[in-house]
């Protein structure tokens, strides 16, 4: 890629947020800024970086959202002949302050106005990684391992939303903040998974999305030094980032955490990550994502896997319960249970699971089960469970592993 | 990934009106498919008596004509599609206009990802 790539990153959120500012008009705005976004690739490497690079996108998207504008108006105007539609000179307000975008960064207003709740999940994802990541559409759809039209047909979809819900740019208001902003973290954090879920075969555009995941939520953590929650996501996607040299071996295959080979772990990640999570915790309100990285950084901190700390790791999943409850932090719960007190206390936590919709069919319920008999010594009980887990995976990297702990019991 | 059954007897019996029925059908639901941004990928498969089943035994490669299956029933195209979970597959797999003559199959399709276990 361009050496000038993570300028245009950089610049795509303040550049789109001074257009947005000026014309209103988000869903025609973003799609100027991708114009001169594209734009900048093109005549950047023959005509060298403009000395105000910002100034350059402010002003040429600014000219391609004046066109859209005006076609738009026109268009409007033939097909409805309507009186009470605004002319054209009232979309076309006074210029932006190219050399001085106002000195603000309006990266979060931009945030919260695409995770907008009118929006699917998906969507929300999609527009985040284009708006405020400044990524292309096929970036985004080759991370997503779809095709290109399809995403873009997701991307104006979510535009259309957010125009019909007629949301403004500005700043939710202080009651809807605290909910929003967790639509927020909620996204990045998907983004990060999305990446780090995937191992061999699409690893080269996964590690991208992995990647612009921490640098969305530093980003957010530059303008919120003092949420704990922020600093919190930042933190587990460090700790958890920080396994990824270690986690499949050269076939793809996935190595459990209790066999990685914890010398190849990042260990300036998992520096900055517990440091970030201690110093949230001691000044902060407490909240899961801080919870989920605490224990992340307690299995970043062992040297090895015997000498992990499970006793901890049992009573943060208690606290994790009592703020987010949900079967896949009980499912955790139990194997923390298992490895601190033995597999027949980790077996009696999944009895209760057993029966709970939201959970009973899912390959990872049968994979700890699976474990946690082998650990108590049913072997024959541990292997038909790694069978009926691998049958009811989706995933082939986990059913390789599954189908081979089952052959090692048979 | 939305599998659509068929066998070629129902086909023939249907009119010339309910075929135009069911061509608009799949139209209707690929633009819908597409316009949501969940359509993947789509497509019709030839009818079965286009079929050669290939295998190979021993470094020996035999070639036969028909389907692989013995069945009446065959499978006459597919849907892919990006779904939030098995029920909003369901939703649209019975949208499908051929399951009011046969069968759609709902299937996940798998995928290299995966969480270290």
């Amino acid at each position: 890629m361009s050496d000038f790539e993570p300028l245009l990153r950089e610049e795509t959120p303040q550049v789109l947020s001074a257009l947005v500012r000026h014309y209103g008009h988000f869903d025609l705005a973003e799609e100027a800024v991708q114009e001169a976004l594209l734009a900048a690739a093109q005549q950047w490497p023959e005509e060298g970086v403009p000395d105000n690079p910002r100034g350059w996108l402010i002003r040429v998207g600014s000219r391609r959202l004046v066109d859209l504008l005006r076609s738009e108006s026109a268009r409007r105007q033939r097909e409805e002949n309507a009186a009470n539609l605004a002319a054209p000179e009232e979309f076309v307000a006074s210029a932006p302050d190219v050399d001085d975008p106002g000195g603000r960064d309006d990266t979060l207003t931009l945030l919260f106005l695409c995770c907008h709740p009118a929006v699917s999940a998906a969507s929300q994802i999609a527009l985040t990684l284009r708006a405020v990541g400044g990524l292309t559409t096929a970036q985004i759809a080759a991370g997503f391992l779809v095709p290109e039209a399809t995403m873009a047909q997701r991307i104006s979809r979510a535009k259309r939303s957010i125009k019909q819900a007629g949301s403004t740019f500005e700043m939710p208001p202080e009651a809807e903040r605290d909910a929003r902003m967790g639509a927020v973290l909620h996204v990045l954090y998907l983004i990060f998974n999305e990446g780090y879920t995937a191992s061999s075969g699409s690893s080269l555009h996964s590690a991208e999305l992995t990647t612009e995941a921490i640098r969305l939520v530093r980003g957010v953590r530059r303008l919120l030094p003092d949420d704990g929650e922020v600093a919190g996501l930042l933190a587990l996607m460090l700790l958890t980032d920080a396994r990824r040299p270690a986690r499949t071996d050269s076939d793809g295959g996935l190595i459990p955490l209790a066999e990685q080979d914890r010398s190849k772990w990042n260990q300036q990640a998992i520096v900055e990550g517990e440091a970030l999570v201690s110093d949230a915790l001691s000044r902060t309100q407490l909240g899961p994502y801080q919870v989920q990285a605490a224990i992340a950084a307690v299995h970043g901190t062992a040297e090895r896997a015997e000498d992990t700390d499970w006793p901890q790791i049992v009573a943060l999943y208690q606290v994790l319960e009592q703020i987010s409850d949900n079967p896949m932090v009980r499912l955790n719960h139990a194997v923390a249970v298992a490895m601190a007190t033995g597999p027949k206390e980790g077996l009696a936590l999944l009895e209760p699971l057993g029966s709970d919709q939201r959970i009973t069919e899912h390959h990872r319920l049968e994979a700890v089960r699976a474990h946690l008999l082998e650990l108590s010594g049913d072997l024959d009980g541990a292997r038909a469970s790694y069978l009926l887990a691998a049958r009811r995976t989706t995933s082939i990297p986990e059913r390789n592993y599954l189908q081979s702990k089952a052959d090692r019991l048979s | 990934m939305l599998l659509i059954y068929s066998n070629p007897e129902s086909w023939a019996g249907l009119s010339a009106a309910q075929r135009e029925g069911l061509a608009r059908s799949h139209e209707e639901l690929s633009r819908e498919l597409t316009e949501q941004g969940m359509l993947v990928s789509a497509a019709g498969l030839a009818d079965p008596i286009t079929t050669r089943t290939v295998s190979v035994r021993d470094d020996t490669r035999t070639t036969t004509d028909g389907p692989y299956a013995e069945a009446k029933e065959h499978l006459a195209g597919f849907y892919l599609v990006e779904c939030d979970d098995i029920d909003q597959a369901i939703e649209y797999a019975a949208r499908i206009p051929d399951a009011k003559y046969l069968a759609v199959e709902v299937r996940p399709v798998m995928d290299n990802s995966g969480l270290e276990m």
